[in-house]
């Protein structure tokens, strides 16, 4: 008798457990955290969006360590989250290991590829956006000189650089592009302070045009470039109104979208490579009114003219990524 | 009786401190508008509720078992060795090196060729700022910090550019082979018959450490090296006229400091990701001198506090899983637990103290 109890009061347990299971997706920051200004942020802005347009509610969590990845995947995937969206490549092998165990749980990531069959990954093609915005820098600079501060001296944004580079010399050859990197720990990608100091040092080199893909150092990048009076470029979310008539454009990268669409999808995602390219409007830069004193109309020409080359495979952007060198510049 | 007996300055010291830790995260979750006692039930449950929760508690003890026996050392011979970060990084190459490199028939021989490159690497990241200290009395606090972003940046130069593999995104060396995976401490557990879970990252690394304390204890207090350094924590002077060596006793326990911080790596780089990580250490070097802080220096007392961070670190998880408290908060919590017991033990001690007097008076 109280065997029979316990088994039905165990059965009732689990049809609960697996009715909450239907319920909520989860998403994963890195170890950035959520309010980065930048990535992260922009991840948190596409989970918001949902759950104002459904009104659901999801999990959300900010790793604190490395030993947390693990751990975290399963204990969501075993709450019954679904799909569980994660953001950053460090995701990657971890995931590798986890999603085969739980092959009724849908995951997505976010800058890396990870061959499963229930995970969907999402890449941007952060070349191309950046080669666009190095051709605005380029008709924008006067004294053919420009520069990028990236984040943290990694591949991914060295893949950032060499677009912009490739941007640059497509429009003045002739053009010296300064690559900086801010450092060579996770420290790099929220150090406001070195960002801006970096950003002075290129406009004594002669930099009238800054491109910032560094996450939270970004921020001091364009504040530098605002106080000396010379054009910044953001990265990742729109920036253009942190300082308007400073912030020449930003270049975008839909993270928001790739959140939004894995969690309207729910557990119907679709696993596979899912490249958020020009053409998919995962990347562009950025027009509003805060810049639109900054950006001829030249300016805009051009640039959608290469984006349709781009699109159509006329152009071919460089990736870094694809075999570690830069034929535009020297990190 | 002007003293309080040995257990309660061991026992009910620690205790009151770590009750009144406790009793001021219970202010701060109530005022952010959470249950205290909900977290705590959580905290607790998700630490030390089950076998997978112990699992990642002594994951996380085995960490800083290895970082604060290092920190202890060197504090014996009054040497403050910052650096375990960064001797733990390159113990982490070591090891990484020896698991790619050489193709090991058996995990046990991969297990010794890991530790002797992990301890290798260790002590040789700590033996020149000792030897700047001896011979040229650059400070080691000084040096062993800067040699920390050494570290950091040659981990990064060769992961980025040397031991990443090609195509790949994240900053972090291929995985190593199964035949290097080290058996878990739930494996273990179920060969004497406990169950145990295997679902977390505690492993073999967990009895090394262990008889790495017991190890620490003989050393300090049952062989002449130990003497001398002990000694020469002292006094300097008294030690140079009884005979002993200030470079060669600085050289020593620095690089033995140096070879534990770097045997960390064994239990974070190939026990648990099994592959070389840009930081796999996350502050365990630091953890660990709060850990000698709070274990008085003393092996057994390092391994008592090193589960207690554990508790910590796997109750930070947990509740951040479990509730919807910030990231930020639970760092909070984690300070103020060491705050209390590892720096403001002698509030409690002195008043104890009297207590204990006066009763027996």
């Amino acid at each position: 008798m109280t065997l029979m109890k316990h088994l039905l009061g165990a059965s009732a347990l689990l049809a609960l457990t697996a009715g909450a299971a239907l319920a909520d997706p989860a998403i994963i920051y890195d170890v950035g955290g959520k309010f980065d200004k930048s990535f992260n942020q922009a991840a948190f802005g596409g989970a918001e969006r949902w759950k104002e347009e459904t009104g659901g509610t999801y999990k959300e969590l900010e790793m604190q360590n490395e030993a947390q990845r693990e751990q975290a995947l399963r204990q969501l995937a075993e709450g019954g989250a679904n799909p569980i969206v994660m953001t950053g490549f460090a995701f990657g092998d971890v995931l590798n290991a986890v999603a085969p165990d739980y092959p009724d749980t849908k995951f997505a990531i976010i800058d890396m590829v990870v061959d499963q069959p229930n995970v969907k990954s999402v890449v941007f093609t952060e070349d191309q956006g950046s080669y666009l915005v190095g051709m605005m820098a380029a008709m924008a600079s006067k004294s053919n000189v420009v520069g990028f501060i990236g984040g943290m001296d990694i591949p991914l944004i060295r893949r950032f650089g060499c677009g912009y580079a490739q941007g640059v010399k497509a429009v003045k050859p002739d053009a010296t592009v300064i690559l900086n990197m801010t450092g060579t720990d996770g420290s790099a990608w929220n150090n406001p302070v070195k960002g801006a100091e970096i950003a002075k040092s290129q406009q004594s080199q002669g930099a009238d045009v800054i491109y910032a893909a560094a996450g939270g150092t970004g921020v001091g990048v364009l504040q530098a470039a605002a106080d000396m009076g010379i054009l910044s470029i953001g990265v990742d979310s729109n920036q253009n109104y942190m300082h308007p008539g400073s912030v020449l454009t930003s270049m975008l990268k839909r993270v928001d979208n790739a959140v939004y669409d894995a969690f309207k999808e729910g557990e119907a995602l679709t696993a596979g490579i899912n490249v958020m390219d020009l053409k998919a409007g995962g990347v562009g830069y950025a027009m509003d009114e805060n810049n639109a004193a900054l950006v001829t109309a030249e300016m805009t020409a051009a640039v959608d003219a290469a984006a349709a080359k781009i699109v159509s495979g006329e152009l071919v952007v460089h990736d870094y990524m694809s075999d570690n060198t830069c034929p535009a510049g020297q990190f | 009786m002007d003293k309080m007996p040995r257990w309660a300055d061991v026992l009910l010291v620690p205790l009151i401190c770590l009750i009144i830790a406790f009793f001021f995260c219970g202010i701060l979750i109530w005022a952010i508008g959470q249950s205290p006692v909900e977290a705590l039930t959580i905290m607790i449950t998700g630490s030390l509720g089950s076998t997978y929760g112990w699992g990642y508690t002594l994951y996380y003890a085995t960490n800083f078992m290895f970082t604060g026996l290092a920190v202890s050392i060197a504090f014996q011979a009054s040497l403050f060795n910052i650096g375990g970060e960064g001797q733990a990084t390159l113990g982490g190459l070591g090891v990484a090196l020896s698991c790619l490199f050489i193709p090991w028939p058996h995990w046990s021989l991969a297990l010794a060729g890991s530790m002797v490159a992990a301890m290798a690497f260790g002590a040789a990241w700590a033996f020149l700022p000792a030897w700047l200290q001896a011979k040229r009395g650059s400070h080691i606090v000084i040096t062993t910090m800067m040699f920390n972003f050494i570290a950091y940046a040659l981990m990064n130069y060769l992961l980025v550019n040397v031991l990443r593999p090609v195509g790949k995104m994240d900053p972090a060396s291929a995985r190593f082979d199964e035949v290097t995976n080290l058996p878990q401490l739930g494996e273990i557990l179920a060969l004497v018959g406990i169950p145990f879970s295997t679902r977390n990252p505690a492993n073999i690394s967990l009895l090394i450490a262990l008889a790495c304390a017991v190890g620490v204890w003989v050393l300090l207090w049952h062989t002449r090296l130990g003497f001398a350094i002990r000694a020469f924590g002292k006094s300097e002077k008294a030690a140079v006229y009884a005979g002993i060596s200030p470079v060669r006793i600085t050289l020593y326990a620095m690089m033995l400091s140096g070879a534990l911080s770097g045997l960390m790596a064994i239990n974070s780089v190939q026990g648990e990701a099994n592959r070389l990580l840009l930081n796999s250490v996350e502050g365990a070097g630091f953890i660990g001198i709060a850990v000698a802080l709070m274990g008085r220096n003393h092996p057994f007392g390092i391994v008592i506090a090193s589960i207690l961070f554990g508790f910590l670190y796997q109750g930070g998880s947990q509740l951040a899983l479990g509730t919807t408290i910030p990231r930020e908060v639970i760092v909070v919590l984690q300070a103020l637990v060491i705050l209390f017991t590892g720096a403001l033990p002698y509030m409690v001690q002195k008043p104890l103290e009297r207590l204990f007097v006066r009763r027996a008076a």
